[in-house]
């Protein structure tokens, strides 16, 4: 990273991962994000909280990435696409502010979650972060699209913990239509994981009238169910608190009038997953 | 009663609709003196300014001081015949002194406490018991305990009348009997749930201007549960569990303040279920047993919120608070009041120029921090010199032993606000705007400043400052009866009538706006979570705040995990990080905004929602409006957040 770079001084904080964040990597060279991409010795987040209970087991810090290639429909966060939209982050600095958490973290059986944003768009830097993050006894994780999967190598599995995985919807067309992309690299990350027992969280989030199909979420439990790596399956119905992000961006909302799923949709799609045997919450 | 002052009982009197009794009025104003008019006879010129700016605030000057805490064990063990005998003999020790006033005030105050015992004998007896010996079984120690509590809120309208550290001792008893075959598990909880029952009714005559101060008519009947002894073992008992269970049998309430002196090393069993009785009723506040234990043995109790003593063998002079943000004010307007453009303070130099200069404001404020340190104690000198003299607890100081350690509890309010405003003008841009006779009344930030709350050192080190820089400008002045200078951050829900009274400060905070309440960062500055915000508040240090530094936090009910198990485990493993490391006291409300705002439109639907403030616990709808927009206000963690 080029020494004389001057990085912006904006916290690394936001109100809630809800507040609209655009354009604080904006001052960093174009050349820069390059090099700091090739290096991972810089990344882009958009915030990072502590004291998650719902990013992976016990209490963890939680970092945002900025960027993600997928344009998923539903998605609450779509100032994270853009990764310039981010705070620039030295690996030295998130190392610092990981350090602090260090003692809390292993006492509330917690750890880091790295989710997005799409984590693996900068997979060096967070590589970087969960190496560190290993070598002070920290439990990793990563919440993915799994669509870069390929960018980790076998030994950067090794070094996280837990694949918090994204799974869309399975019919392709239904897929392509929800995110803009082909499931198929989702489903090789899954069952690379798998042949090296490595764990998995799936997470499926139930949009009613989008991933709602009873056959097509029948055929993504048979499929976790048969890795034999997904420890279990959270079933996260649909919210409306990302609207106004797609308001403010100009950008083309096409769920404005989805309501939220009933309880009663969400315990059947719930039950579906608990019918082949997994864990469901 | 009227001891404390005639025009307060007058006062709540007629705000209730009652004619005080003629014969009273005439007694406590042609006769008898009391302290409310002893305080006023020696306050300097300063006090009475800084009380009516309200730079000091709520100091106990014309209502009963409270926090003092009986050891009411004493007469379900000995029996009362014992302790007047102990009582007698220790006056009988100070005939071989002089007669100096202090000697002189000793005897007098044994003596009235002799009297209180034998009035407490008498009491009793009315009601049929002979207490004069100890208790002999389980229903006997409660009852005879209750009576040594019921003597002094009879006696003390104290602001905080606590109970102490009861239910591991009364254990005891109910254990015995149970062995013994003479008391089964329910019998023996029906006894706890009537305990409870009668503690919960205890009322006071408070005027609605005490109410609104301090939220719904609170008694502060605080009991300690668990912790650990200084010989390994803990204190945890099946007796612990009862009190915790009183809260499903008669439903959440306020009273008693059930407070867990939590270690990491108590009993899984135990950590969980006060967890889960946490989340289920928010209203259970939690201390740290290793630092209190540390300082003040294994026997402690705690006087109202976060106060901790031993129990009968320490008291403490309760001194309300001193607003630190308005005292930032002040300094920056050479002792000027900043909404009234008085001078209050000394006419030190004001900030000139138009932007504020860290080192320049920091010097001005500590030289104001002294002036007011020095007001301060006087005041709480002049105040327990004459709360001694004309409203002496009796029968609770009879429950202590002779002489006990005495310290002087004093406050501070603000302590977020002012770190930030610092922060603010050292690391942003922070000019001034004034009016027209150069007072400064408000303030233009520019630029990003780290805020307490989220675990920067930048701050935070700032706010832990500023603690000990207080303290130690206290301790400067010398006590009433060499009481040691103690100190809580805590505001209870004061901060709502601090926010008021104090105009806008230099982090960007305007005039009106509640404080946060006591240690607590600001509403919505803490934004990293409930890791970050409490780690910024265990960095202050509990030896220059030994009365206490308090934690409120707010956690969604989703937040804490998917299932009831996973939500204990969570929430105790946030309670293990927190004491295991410096954390002091943390109150948990387990809540939605929606809950509360629905309670707000609709309060017949919510007659029991009890919701933690500042070191005690509240009828969410009996505070005021105010008040709940406040509560509402505060961050909530893992509220909103990524699905």
């Amino acid at each position: 990273m080029p020494e004389n770079l001057v990085l912006p001084q904006e916290p690394l904080e936001a109100t809630s991962p809800f507040e609209l964040r655009v354009n604080l990597g904006r001052e960093v060279p174009e050349t820069d994000v390059r090099s700091a991409l090739a290096t991972g010795d810089m990344g882009f987040l958009h915030s990072f909280t502590t004291g998650s209970t719902v990013d992976g087991p016990g209490v963890r810090i939680v970092a945002w990435t900025a960027g993600c290639q997928w344009r998923c429909r539903y998605c609450h966060n779509p100032d994270t696409w853009t990764m310039s939209n981010g705070i620039p982050v030295t690996i030295v600095k998130a190392t610092e502010e990981l350090r602090k958490y260090r003692h809390g973290l292993k006492v509330m059986s917690g750890g880091i979650t790295v989710s997005g944003g799409e984590p693996l768009l900068q997979h060096l830097f967070v590589m970087k972060l969960l190496t560190v993050a290993q070598q002070m006894g920290i439990h990793t994780a990563i919440e993915t699209n799994g669509n870069f999967g390929d960018r980790l190598t076998d030994e950067d599995l090794k070094k996280i913990d837990l694949v918090l995985l994204g799974m869309k919807a399975w019919d392709t067309e239904r897929h392509v239509h929800l995110t803009g992309m082909d499931p198929a690299n989702t489903r090789k990350l899954a069952e690379r994981l798998a042949a090296q027992k490595r764990p998995i969280w799936v997470r499926f989030v139930l949009v009613p009238g989008l991933t709602d199909d009873r056959e097509d979420i029948a055929k993504i439990a048979d499929f976790a169910a048969a890795l034999g790596n997904v420890e279990r399956v959270d079933v996260l119905p649909f919210h409306q608190l990302g609207k106004f992000k797609w308001k403010e961006l100009h950008i083309n909302y096409s769920l404005a009038d989805v309501q939220p799923p009933s309880p009663e949709a969400v315990q059947r799609a719930c039950t579906q997953f608990r019918s082949v045997g997994l864990t469901v919450y | 009663m009227p001891s404390g002052g005639l025009r307060m009982v007058v006062n709540s009197l007629k705000a209730y609709g009652y004619e005080p009794d003629p014969q009273m009025v005439e007694t406590f104003s042609k006769y008898r003196k009391t302290h409310n008019e002893g305080v006023f006879d020696a306050y300097t010129n300063d006090t009475r300014r800084c009380r009516s700016s309200h730079i000091l605030t709520g100091l106990p000057d014309a209502y009963g001081r409270g926090r003092i805490v009986g050891d009411y064990r004493r007469v379900a063990l000995y029996g009362v015949a014992r302790l007047i005998e102990r009582k007698k003999q220790e006056k009988q020790a100070l005939d071989a002194l002089m007669s100096t006033e202090e000697v002189i005030r000793d005897r007098e105050e044994l003596s009235e406490q002799i009297r209180a015992l034998n009035e407490l004998q008498q009491m009793a007896a009315a009601y049929g018991f002979d207490i004069s010996r100890p208790a002999g079984t389980a229903k006997e120690a409660v009852q005879w305990l209750y009576f040594a509590y019921l003597a002094a809120v009879k006696e003390q309208n104290g602001a905080a009348m606590s109970l102490g550290r009861v239910s591991t001792f009364l254990d005891i008893y109910i254990e015995r009997d149970l062995i013994a075959g003479t008391l089964d598990e329910s019998r023996a909880q029906e006894i706890i749930d009537d305990f409870v029952i009668k503690l919960r009714i205890v009322r006071f005559l408070r005027t609605p201007e005490y109410d609104e101060l301090f939220a719904g008519d609170p008694t502060w009947v605080t009991e300690s549960i668990g912790g650990n002894g200084d010989d390994g073992r803990h204190l945890v008992t099946r007796t612990s569990f009862r009190f915790l269970q009183t809260l499903y049998n008669l439903g959440p309430a306020p009273e008693p303040n059930l407070t867990i002196w939590y270690s990491p090393r108590l009993p899984d069993g135990f950590r969980r279920f006060a967890s889960k009785v946490a989340i289920d009723t928010s209203s259970l506040q939690f201390e740290s047993d290793d630092i209190m234990r540390s300082v003040w043995g294994d026997d402690g109790g705690i006087a109202c919120c976060v106060s901790p003593m031993q129990i009968g063998k320490q008291m403490q002079f309760f001194g309300a608070r001193a607003n630190l943000a308005k005292c930032l004010l002040y300094a920056i307007n050479g002792g000027r009041d900043e909404l009234t453009g008085e001078q209050v303070g000394p006419a030190f130099g004001a900030v000139q120029g138009d932007r504020l200069e860290f080192d320049d404001v920091l010097e001005k404020f500590e030289r104001m921090m002294d002036w007011l340190a020095n007001v301060y104690v006087n005041a709480m000198n002049v105040i327990h010199y004459m709360h001694d003299k004309y409203a002496y607890e009796r029968i609770e100081m009879a429950l202590h032993d002779h002489n006990p350690f005495r310290t002087m509890a004093f406050g501070m309010a603000g302590l977020s606000v002012v770190a930030d405003s610092l922060s603010a003008i050292r690391y942003a841009k922070v000019s001034v705007i004034r009016d027209k006779t150069g007072l400064v009344i408000d303030y233009k930030v520019e630029g990003e400043f780290p805020k307490f709350g989220n675990n920067d050192n930048r701050v935070d080190h700032i706010a832990a400052g500023l603690v000990s820089r207080f303290m130690n400008t206290l301790r400067k002045y010398p006590t009433y009866r060499n009481a040691l200078h103690t100190q809580s951050i805590l505001t209870i829900t004061s901060n709502v009538v601090y926010g008021k009274a104090t105009g806008n400060t230099p982090d960007g905070r305007r005039h009106g706006e509640p404080f946060a309440p006591g240690a607590n960062p600001m509403h919505g500055r803490d934004s990293h979570g409930i890791h970050a915000s409490a780690a910024s508040v265990a960095k202050i240090p509990y030896r220059d705040a030994q009365d206490g530094i308090s934690l409120t936090t707010t956690i969604v009910p989703e937040g804490l995990g998917h299932t009831s198990q996973e939500s204990i485990t969570n929430l105790t493993s946030i309670l293990d990080a927190f004491f295991g490391a410096t954390g002091y006291h943390m109150n948990i409300n387990v809540l939605n905004r929606e809950t509360l705002r629905d309670a707000m439109d609709h309060p017949q639907k919510y007659p029991n929602l009890t919701i933690r403030v500042s070191g005690y616990a509240v009828n969410f709808v009996r505070l005021t409006r105010e008040q709940q927009m406040d509560v509402i206000n505060r961050t909530f963690h893992g509220g909103d957040r990524y699905a």
